[in-house]
């Protein structure tokens, strides 16, 4: 747990620029904000805002051209690309869009994956993994490919891989994207549960308005700067 | 612990692309039943030789009658040879030399009750069973008395045993050769073929005084178509021949300058050249057969490059998840691994099955040594990390988010 009155995730003139053909394209323009753990936030923007790329920088996937992360205290620049890995491992649990599971690995193995990596042994994995798959209601369906499933259910089971290392943040790019109004409701309600019940803490990325009422707080990007920062009622979906 | 996981990580992998697994470990197969299945035969042929240099007798020295031309030591048609029964006594009593014996060969027809068989006749001394290392298998060699008398008693090749007698016991029995009777005092043990591919085991010995009186009916009396000679040692061969040389150039009279009548070949030195001829050989096999398992190696790499750019996205969510570069390194360069070595394991099945095949077959002589084994592993294995590290380094050093969003 951070301390109290130190932020969880504190950015301050975070830039990124990327090399294009035509000189820099600078995704980044200087950001600084907070998120305190135990935050809900939604991130909005359109497409080119800068919103994703601001992502995953706070993922630990990228690093930023200039400006400092911290993340729990932690100078983030300075880590190795190890420790960026042990971060994610650990700390850090990515729900995307696209589901990304491995599609010939079962929905279990796909849970497992992230504490194979963290050293778990097969048998310790596999139970948690299972208490994971028990716990966003597919236990039953822990042997089925992804390919054997819904798209809802595959977005569970993508929740269940990100939940498994019992990380404090959770990453979610356009969790919903590929989903219809219902299943995007109870995944939804899944986050705010989530967050609610067990205080992790959510970043959640979107360019739909709905999805963003979820969360308390909304913060805007355009052209790389963040234009709008306000705290909001959580809905009452 | 995460190694077990990767292996398995790797092997699942393996088994969900069966087809292609198998087509790739294909050039490994191949490549190393080749080189199994060529360094068996290639050692079976070194052993054959071993094997019948051996059997023509130790630091042995052929000394033929005749200048050495370039198809050999030949005397011409109708001349005397040139060496003399005193010439052997002479050589034997060299420093260097254990046992030397006069012989005059030719071909005859043996008849023994109804049967006949012609097969080669050796006239020599008691010398001759020394310088061949020729043991015998029952009855005994004849003696210098025997020799001196000119005794018509004869020793016969196992061959010729089994050809005229059978079952029946040869010692004490009379055959006919040329119409004389000679009485067999001895069966040779059986020696096999020569490096020539004679069998040797299909002559008769007998007295060279007895084989100039009543089978040559030559006139060349105390002369000897070549001489046979044992060193004492290996080390002792080179001093040796040139003590032959230097006698026989006195005793005939060889002025400096003058050409010699007789040649020495150095049977051992013959030996130790087809002997690295045939090493050379097999090496020059395996070698053709190495290339063979390299390009199965570089098969491994391509399928495994290409493995690498279907499965980016893979990679992208592993790291994502958090693995580490090594992580994923280790995940390939296993997976590269296992395909050699279980490619390897099939190879070698194969290499065995063919080698015994060969043998039943065909008939060469093969060994399949735990040494070609260990080398077909160990390169296999060598093959495997050189040529998986490659692709492997490749996945490893991804973008995440590159390789994320890579369809």
């Amino acid at each position: 747990m951070a301390e109290a009155g130190k932020p969880l995730i504190e950015v301050v003139n975070l830039e990124k620029d990327y090399p294009t053909g035509a000189g820099v394209f600078k995704a980044l323009r200087g950001v600084s904000l907070s998120i305190a753990a135990g935050e809900f936030v939604a991130i909005m923007g359109a497409s080119g805002s800068g919103k994703s790329t601001f992502m995953n920088l706070l993922g630990c996937l990228d690093r930023p051209t200039r400006g400092s992360y911290h993340l729990d205290g932690r100078d983030v620049s300075r880590l190795s690309s190890d420790q960026l890995a042990a971060l994610r491992n650990r700390e850090i649990g990515f729900v995307f869009q696209g589901f990304n599971l491995l599609s010939k690995l079962t929905a279990l193995d796909n849970v497992a994956l992230p504490l194979m990596y963290a050293g778990m042994g097969r048998m310790a994995r596999r139970k948690q993994a299972q208490a994971t798959l028990d716990r966003v209601g597919l236990g039953e369906r822990s042997h089925h490919t992804p390919l054997q499933l819904s798209g809802g259910q595959q977005q569970r089971v993508a929740i269940a891989r990100a939940l498994a290392s019992r990380p404090r943040i959770i990453f979610a790019d356009e969790p919903t994207g590929n989903l219809d109004s219902e299943t995007s409701r109870q995944v939804m309600d899944f986050f705010s549960q989530l967050n609610r019940d067990e205080g992790i803490t959510l970043v959640l990325v979107t360019h739909e308005a709905d999805i963003a009422a979820y969360a308390r707080r909304r913060i805007r990007f355009q052209d790389g700067r963040v234009v709008e920062d306000v705290a909001q009622v959580e809905a009452a979906a | 612990m995460i190694f077990a996981s990767l292996f398995e990580t790797a092997w699942h992998a393996l088994v969900t692309h069966r087809m292609r697994s198998f087509l790739t470990m294909l050039g490994m197969m191949i490549g190393v039943a080749a080189v199994i299945l060529m360094l068996a035969i290639g050692q079976g042929a070194q052993t054959m030789v071993r094997d019948s240099i051996k059997s023509m007798g130790s630091n042995l020295f052929i000394i033929m009658s005749g200048a050495t031309t370039t198809g050999g030591a030949r005397v011409a048609g109708g001349m005397a040879p040139t060496l003399t029964f005193d010439d052997a006594d002479a050589i034997r009593e060299l420093d260097h030399i254990v046992a030397a014996a006069p012989v005059s060969p030719g071909t005859v027809q043996l008849i023994y009750g109804g049967v006949n068989w012609n097969t080669s006749v050796f006239g020599t001394t008691p010398d001759y069973a020394v310088v061949r290392d020729w043991a015998m298998e029952s009855g005994g060699f004849f003696s210098e008395a025997d020799v001196r008398s000119g005794a018509r008693v004869v020793v016969i090749g196992a061959v010729v045993a089994r050809e005229l007698f059978g079952e029946e016991d040869p010692i004490g029995k009379i055959i006919r050769i040329r119409q004389a009777p000679f009485e067999v005092i001895g069966v040779l043990a059986a020696k096999g073929q020569s490096l020539d591919g004679r069998d040797q085991d299909d002559t008769v010995i007998v007295p060279i005084s007895s084989a100039q009186q009543k089978i040559f009916s030559s006139s060349l009396r105390n002369r000897a178509r070549m001489i046979m000679a044992q060193a004492v040692t290996e080390k002792r061969m080179d001093a040796a021949e040139s003590a032959i040389n230097e006698l026989l150039r006195n005793r005939h009279r060889i002025g400096v300058g003058q050409e010699d009548d007789f040649t020495v070949r150095n049977l051992t030195a013959i030996a130790e050249a087809a002997a690295s001829t045939t090493r050379i050989m097999s090496l020059l096999l395996g070698a053709i057969a190495a290339i063979s398992l390299v390009v199965g190696g570089i098969g491994i790499m391509n399928i495994m490059l290409v493995s690498v750019t279907e499965r980016t996205r893979e990679i992208g969510i592993r790291m994502a998840i958090g693995a580490r570069r090594r992580d994923v390194l280790w995940q390939f360069l296993i997976e590269a691994l296992t395909l050699s070595l279980i490619g390897c394991a099939i190879g070698l099945a194969l290499g065995i099955g063919g080698a015994v095949l060969v043998e039943s077959l065909a008939g060469l002589p093969v060994a399949v040594t735990p040494a070609s084994v260990l080398m077909a592993v160990g390169v296999s294995f060598l093959i495997g990390v050189f040529f998986g590290f490659y692709p492997a380094r490749r996945a490893a050093s991804l973008d995440p988010i590159e390789a994320l969003r890579s369809q």
